[in-house]
């Protein structure tokens, strides 16, 4: 069995693939399962328990933490507090972002017109360099939120989130992996910092989709270019876990992203540079381990040039 | 002339097999770019286009293809439009009104049915049909005791799929909701919108007035109902975000004016409104043509434009270009904007009818109500 190795992999709702990748890791005994990002209905995992012969467990990660808002009144007020100044970063954030994003567009466009030879190239770099400016402040600023929440408030050694935490470490302890699924990403990230659930890992390995894979990454870009009111600025929600390190995590890229526009995905794949943005289309999957990568099954990223390219030409 | 109008014609005086074979390997009426040309066959002293284009004659003549019993016209326009119609049929001294035989496409609406015509590029919109994918919400009625009219008043209210009352629901109140359920397909659009994310999951109140010409009219008592009685009702009956913000008032032509009086009556009360093809007709100077039922209307919309106040924080207008209505619309754009309310309008390319209603649901409702779909990859 490998151990220390995390593998993110495309959705799996259609073209399930975790029962290969589970057994291409040698992973012969229980398996964890945290399906928090599916809010309410966390325990409908019957699909995801047949798929892997009915070896998972259920952290029910959702559920223990509505507990643990129920039994601790003064952390779920902080909890809330901490949303809000959070809700109010990002709509500060994507007031600057929409603006700076505009002028890198209008630039980008601008590259391919007469005239500007010699001229444009500075100005994209420029334009740029200062979306990713306003993306690390806004980064920093979110992690200060989450540090300043942790030092005063210190949820794990409160009774009640403790005691949860004292019965995942048992569980975990018992299972060989442990895997993430997707659904509303910010949920899902909350509910693993609040039980601190990969610190709780030892050696187990770690597999995650969609949105599980998102919330593996150092930040969480999130992104819908087919949104019913237009394409939305693909925006730095949080940090994540940092099970994986440099690589942005694009789940359903192909049907989410407008990939025929050779503009959108260039400034994407710029903007996020030296990360790489990985296209996590079903079926595809990305393994991680000492903090290299590969791509057995021929993922693919954003490239410069503004198309989906295998990763290793992205 | 087109290659399929010179066809038609060429068909129209080599007999009736030839012209059968025409209409069966063409749809009707005719659509070439912007051109769109009509057909009628049968037996008639004269043809028209009877249609509620705002700009043109209310009734085009069609020309008769020689001694043939073939009738057509030609009409420009632009593309993406939708525009319902009828066929006025003169024959012995009598006039008859139908719906277009050749054509399968219709629009339903309380008085009846309308032909349709669909412009190069409009394209129905998806996700008003059934998705079988979609969870269903479920409709139950609620009756209101209201003081404000002195009788019960029944009310249709839709519960998105898989509503549970520990969580809350933004509140979205529709006037002449029914009607939008039979003729805008408001139900299928939620269950779909709030399936794919575009939306979030809303508990929506389906209002009827019997008297809507008069109640929606900028009626105080209305007013009173909404914001008084049947907001209180829903609150205590359901779980609901008591948030201005998370409250909306909707609806089409006079259910536009009762929203957007409703919701100045009663500032602080409705943040938002989606106001599609608004009555709102007003005066500068002298009277308005439109009849005595529109008297209370320009009395409400010009005290409304005299002081507007900031009856909410988020409006979205829409109107049909082909509706006579456009101008008092655009004329308000400027006057909503200047309250600092934040305003999105949508000109669409139809007119005064429901599915032009239907068509604005989506862009209205995801934003109004954006749904959770940037944040959720399963």
């Amino acid at each position: 069995m490998v151990r220390s190795h995390v593998v993110l992999l495309g959705p799996q709702r259609h073209e399930p693939t975790l029962k290969d990748a589970v057994e291409s890791l040698g992973i012969r005994g229980r398996i964890a399962a945290v399906t928090a990002g599916w809010e309410e209905r966390e325990g409908e995992d019957q699909e995801l328990s047949a798929h892997l012969g009915g070896r998972t467990v259920n952290l029910h990660l959702y559920g223990r933490s509505e507990d643990v808002h129920q039994r601790d009144p003064e952390l779920l007020g902080a909890i809330r507090a901490r949303h809000d100044r959070l809700r109010k970063l990002q709509e500060l954030y994507r007031v600057r972002l929409s603006h700076l994003m505009e002028a890198a567009r209008e630039l980008l466009r601008r590259e391919s017109l007469p005239g500007y030879a010699g001229l444009i190239e500075p100005e994209v770099r420029g334009a740029i360099e200062a979306v990713k400016r306003l993306d690390d402040e806004h980064t920093q600023r979110v992690r200060e939120t989450h540090v300043e929440f942790e030092l005063r408030w210190k949820p794990h050694q409160r009774e009640h989130v403790a005691r949860h935490r004292g019965e995942l470490r048992q569980i975990l302890d018992d299972c060989s992996a442990l895997c993430v699924a997707g659904g509303h990403v910010a949920i899902l990230l909350d509910r693993l910092r609040m039980f601190g659930v990969i610190d709780l890992l030892r050696e187990q390995a770690l597999l995650a989709w969609s949105a599980g894979a998102m919330a593996m990454s150092e930040r969480v870009i999130v992104f819908d270019d087919r949104s019913a009111t237009g394409a939305a600025d693909p925006e730095v929600l949080d940090t994540g876990i940092g099970a994986v390190q440099r690589v942005v995590v694009l789940p359903h890229a192909t049907r989410r992203l407008r990939c025929d526009d050779r503009t959108r995905i260039a400034l994407f794949a710029r903007r996020f540079e030296p990360c790489l943005c990985a296209a996590l289309d079903p079926r595809m999957r990305m393994d991680f381990r000492s903090g290299e990568w590969s791509a057995p099954w021929g993922a693919k990223a954003l490239s410069q040039h503004g198309e989906l390219a295998p990763v290793n030409a992205a | 002339m087109s290659t399929a109008l010179q066809d038609l014609e060429s068909r129209a005086h080599s007999g009736p097999h030839a012209l059968d074979e025409f209409l069966r390997s063409n749809r009707f009426p005719l659509v070439d770019g912007r051109t769109v040309t009509f057909v009628y066959i049968g037996a008639a002293d004269s043809v028209h286009l009877r249609h509620w284009l705002h700009g043109l004659p209310n009734s085009l003549s069609f020309q008769r293809v020689g001694h043939t019993p073939v009738w057509r016209l030609s009409i420009d326009i632009p593309e993406r439009s939708r525009v319902e119609y009828k066929l006025e049929i003169h024959r012995g001294g009598h006039r008859q009104l139908i719906t277009d035989p050749l054509n399968e496409n219709y629009a339903r609406d309380p008085y009846g049915a309308n032909s349709v015509v669909r412009g190069a590029g409009y394209e129905d919109p998806e996700w008003a049909r059934h998705d079988p994918e979609a969870r269903l919400g479920e409709i139950q009625e609620l009756e209101v005791d209201s003081g404000a009219f002195g009788e019960k008043r029944n009310v249709l209210v839709y519960l998105p799929a898989r509503y549970r009352p520990t969580r809350r629901y933004p509140l979205l109140i529709v006037h002449d909701g029914p009607d939008y359920l039979k003729f805008a397909s408001l139900r299928t659009t939620l269950d779909n919108l709030i399936h794919r994310l575009d939306v979030q999951p809303m508990v929506v109140a389906l209002t009827q007035s019997p008297h809507r010409l008069v109640e929606y009219a900028g009626d105080e008592r209305h007013a009173r109902f909404l914001a008084q009685e049947l907001l209180p009702a829903l609150e205590s009956r359901y779980s609901l975000v008591k948030d201005p913000e998370a409250r909306c008032l909707m609806g089409a032509s006079f259910g536009g004016v009762a929203s957007l009086s409703s919701a100045w009556r009663f500032p602080g009360t409705f943040g938002r409104l989606f106001l599609q093809s608004g009555s709102f007709v007003f005066t500068d100077l002298g009277d308005h043509d439109r009849g005595p039922v529109f008297d209370p209307v320009v009395r409400f919309m010009n005290e409304f434009r005299a002081r507007p106040g900031r009856p909410a924080e988020h409006v979205y207008l829409s109107c049909g270009i082909y509706e006579g209505l456009i101008y008092y619309n655009r004329s308000i754009v400027p006057l909503l904007q200047s309250t600092g309310m934040t305003l999105r309008f949508t000109e669409a390319r139809d007119g005064h009818n429901w599915e032009n209603w239907r068509d604005r649901l989506r862009e209205g409702l995801s934003w109004l109500f954006p749904g959770p779909s940037l944040f959720v990859y399963e």
